[in-house]
């Protein structure tokens, strides 16, 4: 279950990139740090300007990630907005690049704003954990499931059944065959930034929440972690990177539990390789051929 | 003559330092089929791409309904009825056939209407219907250039301009989509049609315009370029 509810916020994460990639081909790298600042938002929001972390309470925890998913997603806008957009026609690697860039300049910019400490985090109240059927599964692990549910069903539904999905999946193919649609590309990118970075922040409070240490550079690992897990079900590929979290976090904690924890960050990326070399496409992706 | 609903005016259009369109000026009446006929590389898909918005001419005027469009883009153009169905179908496999439709109708509120013009396009090709819950990239060549059709007149175009709507396909279903086009154009669409077959695009056509590398070298209405002996000789292999 602990590698469930580990799996489940890599998959949150991943989603962002997973989209973002659809649309743009990019993979924003900075997407991990969006995931700190979602955490670091969380921790100002809880033990800074108000008492929440000192009371916690379900109505103050909804209230700080509330606040958290709103900034992250105006991080997220700006972000595309000021680094990416002005380099929509230059080659792809340019872009890759500058997210790099960002990615540095949030680590290290966040180091200089917040200080390179830890912080402890909680804005959870502290429950016992919970026996479920034969099984003892912790308090927040619930909460990151069945939040990290609920997520993934409303995105599916986003994706799938509405008319800016249609048109996010549309842009995704051809961004300039959706615009002879009236589709207006701009607004589409920016629309899949802010909902990649509104799950990155729930992403972040629910890790704090799991593993409750903030600082600047803990988006990192995470942040890796769900790339590789986006690769891993097909990048591009929105359920792939359900399935793709889900999978990761579970082969982590199997892996520490039975052998050693030191060996979980290897077998991560273990599977990366693995991956690319068997079936770069992806679990679920799958190549397209163009019928002429 | 008809009111001019499309006019281009000497329009330059360069990719990179490639300059491929020099100087074409084309005008489309209301109510009209004209064709751009011409080798490959003339600039006739360079010419439709600049009047949709997906390039910006770097000299001259496109008006459009009387106002000044250069430079627009395309989701724009398309808010005023100007619709696009590019080269090589553009159709979007990794959709259902209805998706494909629905979104051709993206700028629509009105949904009613919307599904009467749904329902039109199933009516003029029935296949589409059969496999309407499917992914477009299942169906065949023609059936994508009928879903193409289809889709963009999901639009309600005033003006539609197609991209070589022949392109690959068996000659029994290119007079399907020709006899088509012409119903659309007799409900009142103005059609700017590029197109390899000469010979078809001519026969449907009130006017044509030849291109040759970038410039319009011969115009004419449709029956005058079939008559005119350079255009039997270059284009129609005689």
């Amino acid at each position: 279950m602990d590698g469930v509810s580990l799996g489940a916020i890599y998959a949150l994460i991943a989603l962002g990139y997973t989209m973002v990639y659809g649309v743009l081909q990019l993979i924003n790298f900075a997407h991990g740090d969006v995931f700190m600042l979602g955490s670091m938002i969380g921790w100002y929001a809880s033990a800074r300007w108000t008492g929440e972390s000192q009371h916690p309470s379900i109505l103050g925890a909804v209230a700080v990630t509330l606040l958290s998913m709103v900034l992250c997603g105006c991080v997220g806008f700006v972000i595309e907005r000021l680094a990416y957009r002005p380099l929509r026609g230059a080659p792809k690697i340019n872009s890759l690049i500058t997210a790099i860039g960002v990615s540095f300049f949030l680590e290290y910019g966040g180091q200089y704003a917040f200080g390179p400490n830890p912080r402890a985090f909680g804005v959870l109240p502290h429950r016992p954990p919970l026996h479920l059927f034969g099984i003892t599964i912790g308090y927040v692990d619930v909460v990151t499931i069945v939040i990290s549910v609920l997520l993934m069903v409303v995105l599916q539904r986003i994706v799938f059944h509405s008319r800016i999905g249609t048109a996010m999946r549309a842009v995704s193919w051809n961004p300039s065959v959706a615009a002879l649609m009236g589709i207006n590309i701009d607004f589409i990118i920016s629309f899949t930034f802010v909902l990649g970075s509104v799950l990155a922040a729930v992403a972040g409070i629910l890790y704090a929440s799991k593993y409750p240490s903030v600082h600047p550079l803990m988006g990192l690992m995470p942040g890796l972690k769900a790339f590789v897990a986006a690769v891993l079900g097909g990048i591009g590929n929105v359920p792939g990177a359900m399935l793709g979290g889900l999978l990761l976090g579970l082969a982590e904690q199997l892996v520490s539990g039975y052998t050693s924890s030191s060996w979980r960050d290897a077998v991560a990326f273990g599977i990366l390789i693995l991956i690319l070399l068997i079936k770069p496409s992806g679990l679920l992706g799958k190549g397209t051929a163009e019928k002429v | 003559m008809a009111d001019a609903l499309l006019e281009l005016t000497n329009v330059d259009v360069h990719y990179g330092a490639i300059h491929a369109l020099r100087g074409v000026s084309v005008r489309v009446g209301e109510g009209e089929i004209v064709t751009l006929i011409g080798a490959n590389g003339a600039g006739k898909t360079t010419t439709l791409r600049a009047v949709s918005g997906m390039l910006k001419p770097s000299a001259g005027q496109i008006r459009y309904g009387g106002q000044e469009i250069g430079g627009l883009k395309p989701h724009k153009l398309v808010a005023r009825g100007l619709c696009h169905a590019p080269e090589g179908r553009g159709i979007f496999p990794n959709l259902t056939i209805l998706e494909n439709l629905k979104l051709g109708a993206f700028l629509r509120r009105d949904s009613a209407e919307i599904a009467k013009d749904l329902e039109h396009g199933f009516t003029l090709f029935p296949r589409l219907r059969e496999r309407a819950g499917q992914m477009a990239g299942t169906l065949s060549g023609g059936e994508q250039q009928m879903l193409a059709i289809a889709r963009a007149l999901m639009a309600r175009p005033r003006l539609l301009l197609l991209d070589e709507p022949s392109l690959g396909l068996a000659p029994q279903v290119v007079e399907t989509i020709f006899k088509i086009i012409q119903e659309i154009n007799k409900a009142g669409v103005t059609i700017l049609l590029v197109e390899q077959n000469a010979h078809l695009a001519l026969g449907i056509a009130n006017h044509g315009y030849v291109l040759e590398t970038g410039s319009v070298v011969q115009t004419g209405t449709g029956a005058e370029l079939l008559k005119s002996p350079e255009i039997r000789k270059a284009y129609l292999g005689e």
